[in-house]
């Protein structure tokens, strides 16, 4: 949503990822709500110190699983029982059930098929990443060995800020507006 | 605040710190290749060529130049699918069921085992293919709706399972890879100089940022991959060995085969990844990430499943005695002195026995005979799929079909092919692609770093 008045931003950048976590502890503590968080690698701790919710895209996973054994047990039904319903080495093709056995590779291999790839694309979907696009980090050095914290100022006072901010061990601190 | 046993020995030797993770990793991609990368290239591409000339050659004459006859209809094109299926199991078992079982060690190996898994079935996928009489007509294992009146593919048969399962393995860790070497692509475009490099980079790592909610995804995506992969592996080869177990033949027909195939893919594919970084290490100066510790961990693995196999072997020679059935007793009798035997002994010696060196310490602790073992393994697995197919095929119910097998200059010159292709593929991704996950890597510096596994000692908590 576009708004008319643009969001004040106080990026952090830390040199270490337990200085960092303390870091968003102190600034959380305080009032203030941090937006958003860039690092080299995942930082264990971090969502329950941000406050992030649990990702969903397990359970996303497994509907799409159901869906992919769904459309294993359609396939070899509606083609092997339903449309050519025939004598191939003498396996029984009277019933689904009679044959199914034969059919737990298939319904096997497409439950994970669908379960993985369209778990990835909701994973590439969710996040904005395709090919090609701008990086989305502020700060090329967070791909490294740095760690950025942005700060939305909100209603809250900026030296209270700052100060926090310093005192917490950031090694830089810049302002900017989105 | 943080506790490792300090029986723990370190993963990343030396005083590393994030950014030397960085340097080191990125250290390949930035530079020029050496002049020994080239000629090892251009030795690859030569193999790969000459392969491409010999698949080209059977696909225009046909199947007859291959040594085939009519007892024997799969021989060294079947036995390199399954081996090459085989050794790109390992890829998938380190990065997944690993990764299960919280196995820190996995991370400095995992993305060169996920590459040697996707250029090996690559290798695996061209055999089917080529192997068909009419290749052409390929497009008609799949079933899509057609002018036929709709005519379909039958469910039953093991090799339309091995499409489903070949190309879900395939498009499923390609996928995993990829989505554990975007945030590493990142830190490259980050670093990034030249404004060529920097646009590829970019396209590669799809904008990538490290923002904090796409990590805890990251996460979870590379858990429920990793859940899904642990099934699809053991599965692949599985139906993979429902070739030779749901057929009649005997030697072939045996419950024994799923479980079986699954622990001799693992340690061929294990074998595999010591071969390749044991050099791979030594020529990019990784010795600090892929230590001795980690070699060590990987000859353990092959000695445990080595010893599946040999378990696997005495069961079948067990049961073939215990069955009572005269065509299985002979099947195994003729494996160990018909004219095969030499297949059969060397298959044994090595797959049985050369395992069980690992048990001293300094042997597997010895790179230059872990290298040597792991070469020893490969051998001895592609025998092991040569001894299944060939002596069970060329001696079975009539004795007025029996014959023998031996390979065209097209069977080997196809194989040599592959080899070629395989190494051209790790080549160019190992100049090319960061070979160790260092986002990974980094998360477990501060646990298992030896500089600071020291500083907690000296502070006092582990």
């Amino acid at each position: 949503m576009a708004t008319t008045k643009s969001k004040q931003i106080i990026s952090a950048l830390y040199d270490d990822d337990d200085v960092l976590l303390k870091g968003i502890k102190d600034v959380r503590d305080k009032g203030f709500n941090v937006d958003e968080v860039y690092s080299p690698f995942p930082i264990h701790g971090l969502d329950p110190v941000m406050g992030l919710k649990r990702t969903r895209i397990a359970i996303a996973a497994f509907l799409y699983g159901v869906l992919g054994l769904t459309t294993a047990i359609a396939m070899t039904y509606g083609m092997l029982i339903v449309d050519w319903p025939m004598n191939i080495g003498g396996k029984p093709s009277f019933t689904w059930g009679e044959n199914m056995p034969a059919f737990v590779p298939i319904m096997f291999e497409l439950t994970v098929f669908f379960a993985a790839h369209l778990m990835v694309w909701t994973y590439f979907a969710k996040n904005g990443l395709y090919p090609g696009r701008k990086a989305q980090n502020p700060d090329p050095r967070t791909t490294d060995d740095k760690f950025l914290m942005e700060v939305d100022l909100g209603r809250g006072d900026k030296e209270e800020l700052m100060t926090l901010l310093r005192d917490s061990g950031a090694i830089e601190i810049s302002e900017n507006s989105k | 605040m943080h506790y490792e046993a300090p029986i723990r020995e370190p993963l990343i030797n030396g005083d590393k710190s994030y950014h030397d993770i960085t340097v080191d990793v990125a250290r390949p991609v930035e530079t020029k290749a050496p002049r020994m990368w080239w000629i090892v290239f251009s030795l690859a591409l030569i193999a790969f060529l000459w392969g491409i000339g010999c698949i080209l050659y059977t696909i225009g004459v046909g199947i007859g130049t291959w040594g085939l006859n009519k007892t024997v209809g799969w021989a060294w094109d079947i036995t390199n699918f399954v081996w090459w299926v085989g050794i790109g199991h390992a890829g998938t078992l380190i990065s997944a069921v690993l990764l299960l079982f919280r196995q820190k060690w996995r991370m400095s190996i995992n993305r060169s085992a996920e590459a040697m898994t996707i250029f090996s079935v690559i290798q695996a996928a061209l055999f089917p293919g080529i192997h068909m009489g009419r290749i052409w007509l390929a497009y008609f294992v799949f079933p899509i709706p057609n002018q036929f009146g709709s005519l379909w593919v039958n469910f039953n048969s093991p090799l339309l399972w091995d499409v489903f399962a070949i190309s879900t393995y395939f498009s499923v860790s390609v996928v995993f890879w990829y989505v554990g070497l975007i945030p590493d692509f990142a830190m490259i475009r980050d670093r990034a100089v030249r404004p060529v490099t920097k646009h590829i980079y970019k396209i590669l790592s799809f904008g990538w940022g490290g923002k904090a909610k796409h990590w805890q995804r990251f996460e979870e995506v590379s858990l429920v991959l990793a859940g899904l992969a642990t099934p699809l592996v053991l599965s692949v080869h599985t139906i993979v060995s429902m070739d030779f177990a749901t057929s009649v033949i005997p030697g072939w027909h045996t419950t024994i085969f799923p479980p079986y195939f699954v622990a001799g893919a693992i340690f061929s594919g294990f074998a595999m990844v010591n071969t390749l970084l044991i050099i791979v290490r030594k020529v990019f100066k990784m010795e600090d990430y892929i230590t001795v510790g980690h070699i060590e961990m990987m000859n353990i693995i092959i000695m445990l499943t080595g010893s599946i196999v040999g378990v696997a072997y005495i069961t079948e020679l067990f049961i073939a005695w215990y069955s009572g059935v005269e065509y299985e007793q002979y099947a195994f009798l003729n494996r160990a002195t018909g004219p095969y035997w030499w297949a059969y002994w060397s298959m044994m010696t090595c797959n049985v026995f050369s395992p069980q060196f690992m048990w001293f310490k300094k042997l597997r602790t010895s790179l230059m005979f872990s290298f040597f073992i792991s070469i020893i393994v490969n051998i001895g697995m592609w025998f092991e799929r040569f001894v299944i197919i060939v002596t069970s095929l060329h001696r079975d119910y009539l004795p007025s079909s029996w014959s023998m097998f031996s390979p065209t200059f097209v069977d080997i010159g196809i194989f040599v092919g592959t080899i070629g292709f395989f190494f051209v593929l790790f080549l160019l991704y190992a100049r090319t692609f960061p070979v160790i996950a260092q986002a990974e890597l980094k998360t477990i510096l501060k646990s298992s770093g030896e500089n600071y596994k020291k500083l907690h000692e000296k502070d006092g908590h582990h």
